[in-house]
Parts: C-alpha cells; sequence; structure tokens
C-alpha cells in the first residue's frame, strides 16, 4: 500500500546523512552533493507515491497513523514512533522535499571549491530529517524533536563559516532566540499531557472536537504554542534572530530560513486548530496582530536595507507575519497556500540573490551591483518571475494566495485588512527597489565608489599636511644655518682684532715682520667677508623656507576645496591615483552560474508562476487545495461571507496597491526623480533600533534581573541542595560519638532500648 | 497435700526465667573476660528458654517447645561463630579484655 511508504520520506534523508557521516570525506566533491541530493529525490518520490495513495482514498479517510515502533513507554503514558499521513502534513511534505531537493541540487553548485563541502551537504540532509519529523510526527514529543532538530541544523548551518566571528555569534543568537520559543512550546506540551493525558495529534484533536478541553485551557495552550511559533517563525518580538541568520550560505537561508523551517509554526498552530477555535477569541486575535504587525514593521525595515539578503530575510519575516495573520482569522487554507506559494517564490528569490552573490565575489552590498541584466540573463530572468510572485502581480502565485489572505482579513477586520495592504504596498516597494538595484541601471561594480574618492581626498590632504609638516622642519633647518654661520662671523671678527693688534705689536725695523703680519691681517679680513656673505646667503635661504609653508598650506587649502567641490565625482582624479582594488575589479566580469545552481532556478520559477492554479478564486471548481485541505480542518475554517463583485474590488485594489508601490520603485531607483535618501531613513535602515534596544536592555536593567536569579539559584537552591548534605553530615559526626567499639556499651544501649520499649508496653496497657 | 500447695505453677518458671535472665544480663555487662561475657549470654538464651517452656506446658501450646528447639540451633551457631572470636582475640594477645577490642570505634 502506497501510504506504507511513508516512512521512507524521512528515512531516505536520515540514510544520506549516515552515508556523508561515514564516508563524507572519501566521497568528497561533488560526490557527496550527490548523495544527499538523491537523497531528497529519494524522499520526494516517496512523498508523491503517498500522495497519490491519500488521494486514492474518500476525502474523509485520508488519515494514516503508520507506527513504527513504541519509542517512550512510561506506564499508563506511551509514545509511539508514528507518523500522521494526511492531507495537511503531504501538502508540507511535497514542498519541503520538493524545494529541499532542487536546494541540494543549487548547493552543489553553489559550495563548489569550499573546504567543508561535504560537511554541508552533512547538516543540510540532517536538516530535512528533522522537518520531515516535524512534519510527519503524530505527537507533540515527535514533533518537538523535529523541532530541536531543525534548530540546531540552523545553528550548525548559520554558523557555518564560523570562523568569522560574526556568523558564529549570529549562530548563536538564533540559537538563544529560538530557546524562548521552545519554552513556549513545552509548556504546551506539558498542559495538553495534563489535561488530556495523551500528546497525540490523532487524541489531541478528537479531545478538542469533543470539547473536552475547556476553553480557559485551550486559550492557554493557544498562547503558549504561539509563543513557540514566533519563536521558530521569527515573528514580533523575537524576529531578530532571522536577519542575522543571513550569515550562512544562501541556500541555508532558503531552504531553512525562507521555505521550510520558518513555516513550521504555522504548520504548528494549524495541525492543533481544532483547540485553537476552542480557545477564547482573544487568544487567536493575538495570533491575527502579532501576524499582521510583524508583516508591516519587518516591511518597512526592508525599505532601506543594502544587502541583498536583509532585503529578503525581513521579507521573509514580513510575509510569514501574513501567514499568521491567516491563521489568527482562522483562513488556514489561505495561510498553507501563501505558505507553499512563498516557499516557491522566496526559495526562488534567495537561490537568485545567491547566483548574484556567486557571481559577484561574495559581494552582498545591492549599492554595487546594477545592471547584472546583461551579465547573468538567466539569474535575472528568473528572480523578475519571483519579483512579480511576491509583489502581488497577478498571475503569479502571489498574488493569488495574498490576495485570498487579504479577503479574508477584510471581511474579518478592515483594521486588519488596511495593515496587510499596507505591507503589500511596501512589499512591492522594496521588491521592486532590490531588483532595480540589482539586474536594472548602470553596470556599478566597476565604478569608483564614494567611499574609495573620499579616501582617495583623504590620502592628498594628508599628503599636503605632510608637505607643510616637512616645510616647517627646513625653517628649522636654515634658522640653524644662520645661528651657525654668525658664529663663524664672530670668530672671524675675533681673528681680525687679533691680527690687527698683532700688527700694532710688530717691530716696525723688522720689515719682513711688519709684511707678514699686513698679510695675515688681510687674509683675516677676507675671512670675516666671507663669514658675512655666507650669513648673508643662509638669511636669504630662511626666508625661501619661510615662503615654502606658506605655499604648502596654500596646497592643502586647494586639495581641501577640490575634495569640497568634487564630492562623489571622479574629477581631478586620475585612474593612477585609485587603489588596487578598483582595478581588480575592473577586470573582474560578473558571470552567470552554473547549470546545477540556474535548473533549480528555472524550475522555481516555474512554480513560482503556476502554484497560483492550486486555489483559484474563481469557481468552487477550482478550489483543490481548499477540498484538499478541509478534512484536515474539521470545520474551524472562517467561512469567507464576501460576494463575488465585492472579491473583484479588492483584488483590483490590491493589484492597484501593488502597482503603486512598483511605480514609486520606478520614480527612485529608475529615474531617479526623487532622492532615494527620502525612503531610506536611517532609523529603518537600523531597524527601529529594537535589536539595540534589545541588546541595551539585556546588557543593563536585563543583566541585574540576570544576576538575581543566578544569586537565587547559587545561594537558594544550591543552599537547599548543600544544606542537606551539611545537615546530614553534622548529625553523622554527633551520632559517631556513640559508636565507642566497645561491646558492653553496646549491649548497655540494648538493654536500656529493650528497658525502654517495656516501660512503653506496660504504659500503653496500663493506661 | 502440701506438694499439692508446693506444685510449680507457671510463676515460678518464669521468675527462674527472669532471674536466669537478669544475672546473665547483669554479667554481661560488667564482666570483661569475653569468654565469660559469652557464657552470660547462653544464661540469657536459656533463661527464656524456659519461659517459653513454661507458657507452651500452661497454654497447652507446642510451639513454645518448638521455639525453643529453634533457640537451641541458633545458639549452637552463635557458639561457632563466638568462640571462633574468642580464639582469635586469643591469639593476638592472650590478656585481652573485650574493652581493649575497639578498633571499629568512630
Amino acid at each position: 500500500m502506497l501510504l506504507d511508504l511513508a516512512f521512507l520520506i524521512p528515512a531516505l534523508p536520515l540514510l544520506g546523512f549516515l552515508v556523508i557521516l561515514v564516508a563524507g570525506r572519501r566521497l568528497g566533491e561533488p560526490g557527496a552533493g550527490w548523495v544527499a541530493t538523491m537523497a531528497m529525490g529519494g524522499s520526494f518520490a516517496a512523498a508523491a507515491a503517498v500522495f497519490l495513495g491519500l488521494l486514492g482514498e474518500d476525502a474523509d479517510e485520508r488519515r494514516h497513523v503508520q507506527t513504527l515502533w513504541e519509542w517512550v513507554p512510561v506506564g499508563d503514558f506511551s509514545v509511539d514512533i508514528g507518523f500522521l499521513v494526511d492531507p495537511l502534513s503531504i501538502t508540507m511534505t511535497l514542498f519541503i522535499t520538493g524545494v529541499g531537493a532542487l536546494i541540494h541540487l543549487y548547493s552543489i553548485g553553489y559550495m563548489h571549491g569550499d573546504e567543508n563541502f561535504s560537511k554541508f551537504f552533512l547538516y543540510l540532509n540532517l536538516f530535512a530529517f528533522s522537518m520531515l519529523m516535524l512534519v510527519l510526527g503524530d505527537n507533540l514529543l515527535l514533533t518537538f524533536l523535529g523541532w530541536e532538530g531543525v534548530g540546531a541544523c540552523s545553528y550548525f548551518l548559520i554558523s557555518f563559516w564560523f570562523t568569522e566571528e560574526a556568523n558564529a555569534t549570529a549562530g548563536k543568537k538564533a540559537f538563544v532566540t529560538n530557546r524562548i520559543g521552545d519554552w513556549g512550546f513545552m509548556v504546551a506540551t506539558f498542559l495538553i499531557f495534563v489535561t488530556i493525558g495523551s500528546i497525540e495529534y490523532v487524541d489531541i484533536i478528537g479531545n478538542a472536537e469533543g470539547g473536552l478541553i475547556s476553553e480557559s485551557t485551550a486559550t492557554w495552550i493557544t498562547v503558549l504554542l504561539l509563543i513557540g511559533a514566533a519563536g521558530k517563525s521569527a515573528q514580533f518580538p523575537l524576529y531578530l534572530w532571522l536577519p542575522d541568520a543571513m550569515a550562512g550560505p544562501t541556500p541555508v537561508s532558503a531552504l531553512i530560513h525562507a521555505a521550510t523551517m520558518v513555516t513550521s509554526g504555522i504548520y504548528l498552530l494549524t495541525r492543533v486548530n481544532p483547540v485553537l477555535a476552542e480557545a477564547a477569541s482573544w487568544s487567536t486575535d493575538l495570533i491575527a496582530w502579532v501576524g499582521a504587525l510583524t508583516a508591516l514593521f519587518a516591511a518597512t525595515i526592508a525599505v532601506a536595507q543594502n544587502d541583498i539578503k536583509k532585503v529578503l530575510a525581513y521579507s521573509t519575516v514580513s510575509q510569514l507575519g501574513y501567514m499568521f495573520l491567516a491563521v489568527g482569522i482562522g483562513a488556514y487554507i489561505a495561510a498553507i497556500f501563501h505558505m507553499i506559494t512563498h516557499a516557491f517564490f522566496k526559495a526562488l528569490l534567495f537561490l537568485g540573490s545567491g547566483s548574484v552573490i556567486h557571481g559577484m565575489h561574495h559581494d552582498q552590498d545591492m549599492r554595487h551591483y546594477g545592471g547584472l541584466q546583461k551579465l547573468m540573463p538567466i539569474t535575472s530572468a528568473t528572480f523578475i518571475v519571483g519579483w512579480l510572485a511576491i509583489a502581488g502581480v497577478p498571475p503569479f502565485s502571489g498574488f493569488w494566495s495574498k490576495d485570498e489572505i487579504l479577503a479574508y482579513a477584510y471581511d474579518i477586520n478592515p483594521v486588519l485588512w488596511v495593515i496587510g495592504l499596507l505591507t503589500a504596498l511596501l512589499t512591492a516597494f522594496y521588491m521592486s527597489r532590490q531588483v532595480f538595484m540589482t539586474f536594472f541601471g548602470e553596470y556599478r561594480y566597476a565604478d569608483v565608489r564614494p567611499e574609495e574618492i573620499s579616501e582617495i581626498w583623504d590620502n592628498r590632504v594628508a599628503t599636503a599636511e605632510a608637505a607643510v609638516a616637512e616645510a616647517k622642519a627646513g625653517i628649522g633647518a636654515a634658522e640653524e644655518g644662520v645661528v651657525k654661520a654668525q658664529e663663524k662671523l664672530d670668530k672671524a671678527a675675533e681673528k681680525l682684532e687679533q691680527r690687527e693688534a698683532e700688527l700694532a705689536e710688530v717691530d716696525e725695523s723688522d720689515d719682513k715682520a711688519v709684511d707678514k703680519a699686513t698679510k695675515n691681517l688681510e687674509k683675516a679680513k677676507d675671512g670675516v667677508v666671507k663669514a658675512q656673505e655666507a650669513v648673508d646667503e643662509v638669511t636669504v635661504s630662511v626666508d625661501a623656507a619661510r615662503a615654502e609653508v606658506d605655499t604648502a598650506r596654500a596646497h592643502v587649502e586647494t586639495v581641501l576645496a577640490a575634495a569640497a567641490s568634487a564630492g562623489d565625482d571622479l574629477e581631478g582624479i586620475s585612474d593612477d591615483d585609485l587603489p588596487a582594488a578598483v582595478k581588480e575589479r575592473r577586470e573582474f566580469h560578473p558571470h552567470e552560474s552554473p547549470w546545477q545552481m540556474t535548473v533549480p532556478l528555472i524550475l522555481l520559477s516555474g512554480a513560482a508562476v503556476i502554484a497560483g492554479v492550486m486555489n483559484l478564486p474563481f469557481s468552487k471548481d477550482l478550489h483543490f487545495l481548499e477540498k484538499w485541505l478541509e478534512p484536515t480542518l474539521y470545520g474551524n475554517k472562517h467561512k469567507l461571507g464576501l460576494s463575488g463583485g465585492e472579491l473583484w474590488i479588492l483584488a483590483i485594489v490590491a493589484v492597484v496597491i501593488g502597482a503603486v508601490g512598483i511605480a514609486a520603485a520606478v520614480a527612485i531607483y529608475l529615474q531617479k526623480r526623487i532622492p532615494a535618501e527620502r525612503v531610506e531613513l536611517p532609523i529603518l535602515a537600523r531597524g527601529w533600533r529594537y535589536d539595540e534596544a534589545v541588546s541595551d536592555f539585556m546588557g543593563g536593567p536585563g543583566r541585574k534581573g540576570f544576576d538575581l536569579v543566578a544569586w537565587f539559584d547559587a545561594t537558594i537552591v544550591d543552599g537547599i541542595v548543600n544544606g542537606t548534605g551539611r545537615l546530614v553530615r553534622t548529625a553523622g559526626g554527633g551520632l559517631r560519638t556513640l559508636q565507642t567499639g566497645l561491646v558492653r556499651s553496646y549491649a548497655a544501649l540494648v538493654a536500656v532500648g529493650a528497658v525502654g520499649l517495656i516501660a512503653w508496653f506496660l504504659v500503653r496497657t496500663t493506661f | 497435700m502440701i506438694l499439692a500447695e508446693l506444685a510449680l505453677t507457671p510463676p515460678y518458671y518464669l521468675v527462674l526465667s527472669a532471674l536466669m535472665f537478669a544475672i546473665g544480663a547483669t554479667g554481661l555487662l560488667i564482666r570483661r573476660n569475653p569468654l565469660v561475657m559469652f557464657m552470660c549470654v547462653e544464661l540469657m538464651l536459656n533463661g527464656v528458654n524456659i519461659s517459653f517452656v513454661a507458657f507452651g506446658a500452661d497454654l497447652n501450646d507446642v510451639g513454645g517447645q518448638i521455639s525453643v528447639f529453634f533457640v537451641l540451633v541458633v545458639a549452637a551457631v552463635e557458639v561457632v561463630v563466638g568462640l571462633a572470636l574468642v580464639v582469635a582475640i586469643n591469639r593476638r594477645r592472650a590478656d585481652a579484655t573485650a574493652d581493649d577490642v575497639s578498633l571499629l570505634r568512630g
């Protein structure tokens, strides 16, 4: 029977993991990559077989539990390794394995030349296994196993290039933030177990449907699961790990942080939808509002990011917010629909950005891109498909799924609808901005960048200032020369006086002596004249040096003025002045990626175009996904109360809003009629300072709280434990003295005891 | 009949038993010679045996006498172990008293 193949779905990636674990180094590149990809391909085939098996059943009987063995038997409580095969889990499984296989294939090209090539695929397969356990597990504990497994793999893969401090830190951040969510998941599991005595989904759903879970319990479970889901699916206030998770290799961002793992929160909430239906309405409203506000909040941040992957990361947070919104208002099918289309187009966008990054020497700054359309035709064409899908342009898939969420939001609460529309506007805008900055406009990579220009000018100013300092040193040297020349003049003058005195003393009758003295005197006079000339000469050189300083100072002024007038332009800079990096960039030619990378892009772009067919709104007959998933929702789905005409109007409004967003981006980034600074506000670039606020709080007042907890742990908790030990030791020390080693004293004690016992019995019987 | 008046009723046996037990216990507590202490223990055991037999006879229950057999067996075992100990102590120091053997004090 086809349904019994379900165990193969997670087993094949596990097998791939084990093979690479044992023989990864020997398989090397690209062997390990192919093993992993084939494992995923096989898993997809198994999922497709199970899907066909389910299709063969009647709609109401599409629920099959395959139990492999008993995992945790504890008294009456037992947890099985079992798989729950129903339309919801198989839908998830299909796109996880399908998109996963493509991303595995892509990674063979992307990770080419990495020294840890096989390790990457080891983690990737382990991740796929964990994710499939999460989805297929028939109880909360097995889901939790997968939940933690994907968390651990996410951590490994974010910090995959861990030799850089920032990457390692990003991994830790993701791990720690997820712990907060995991706490919610665990407490929810305990609460469910205490309430119904089982953690199997079949029992949870049965009890909730039978009204055996009280409203307050269901509310608490919902809120706790929301905390868990918000951690894993990066919703406010726990979203802040996802943008940092972009430190990992791009296929990881596509697989884990866009298509699969981050959707598990939505999957979990949808899985327990009967519990959500029992819960008080404020708790599901909370889910909707968390989602709506996260969607808008993250979209505003995405507008001002310059890192190509950061834009997509915030976009993912925003799109997940849409799905939470849908779950919160009971539009489960819309949530799953959007999850699937999002998996296609966001994986496509991430892989496309990876292809760009791969072709651009791992430069991720969009300001350096521009005009890549001609250089990377396949990447840009597929990326544009992804862009149109996420921007909500009909008939691309994103339009249908987003529109369905918006329609439900309008039906429930127009405020949510407005928030959703604003998000759609921003989405269209920031995605257009990304496409225009990357693929359109001038090819900017070889341009001299503003920071490089200012560096050149800084260097020039520094050189001019150094010349001033040198000239100043020249004055000093010249002045020293003057002093020395003056000294020589003084000496010559002394000599002259001496010779004059000699001449006066000479015996005038001695002609010879007179001649000699006269000659000496003449020599001394010449000496004085020469010394005087030397002094004059050096005095002139001092003036010259002073003049030189003035010239140098004037030059500094000129350079500064030139720098100011040049600004970011290349005015006054010749090619010889440019740093070596610019020359390297000029010789560099961005290239299209290898076929292992472009084939997944093409396949995913095909899926991103047509995925909307799954659930077209025109006629009831076209609601394939809705009919397919309906049995897993037990009638808890909100029924849309809008007429066909209203739906048309909503769709048109959504299209117009999307067009406005695209038009704004055209005006700013293509036609440059509006300066980009008007929208790329610094506060948005810094993510509303939320991240900083959290770290400031945790480092400041939060730190005191942690210290208090640490004190409580060290003093009270450890105190109780150590105190017990100390009490026993003290008591033992006291009793030790009784142990004298004297047999007769023991005998005496026994005797006293016997007498005591007798006395007690006597007293008891007598009175 | 004078004999009848002197008939040995259970209280006599019990008094004898108590006396033997008390003498044994006192001896055990005040004597230091291991061999003598040992004999005192035997005295205590046999004191108890007398009360077993007395009660057994009085209540017409054979259980009392069966208990005596058990006590005797235990006493025999005790003699085996105890005498071995006494011999071992004597081998190390001929004049050792029970108080000298106190190596196990806390």
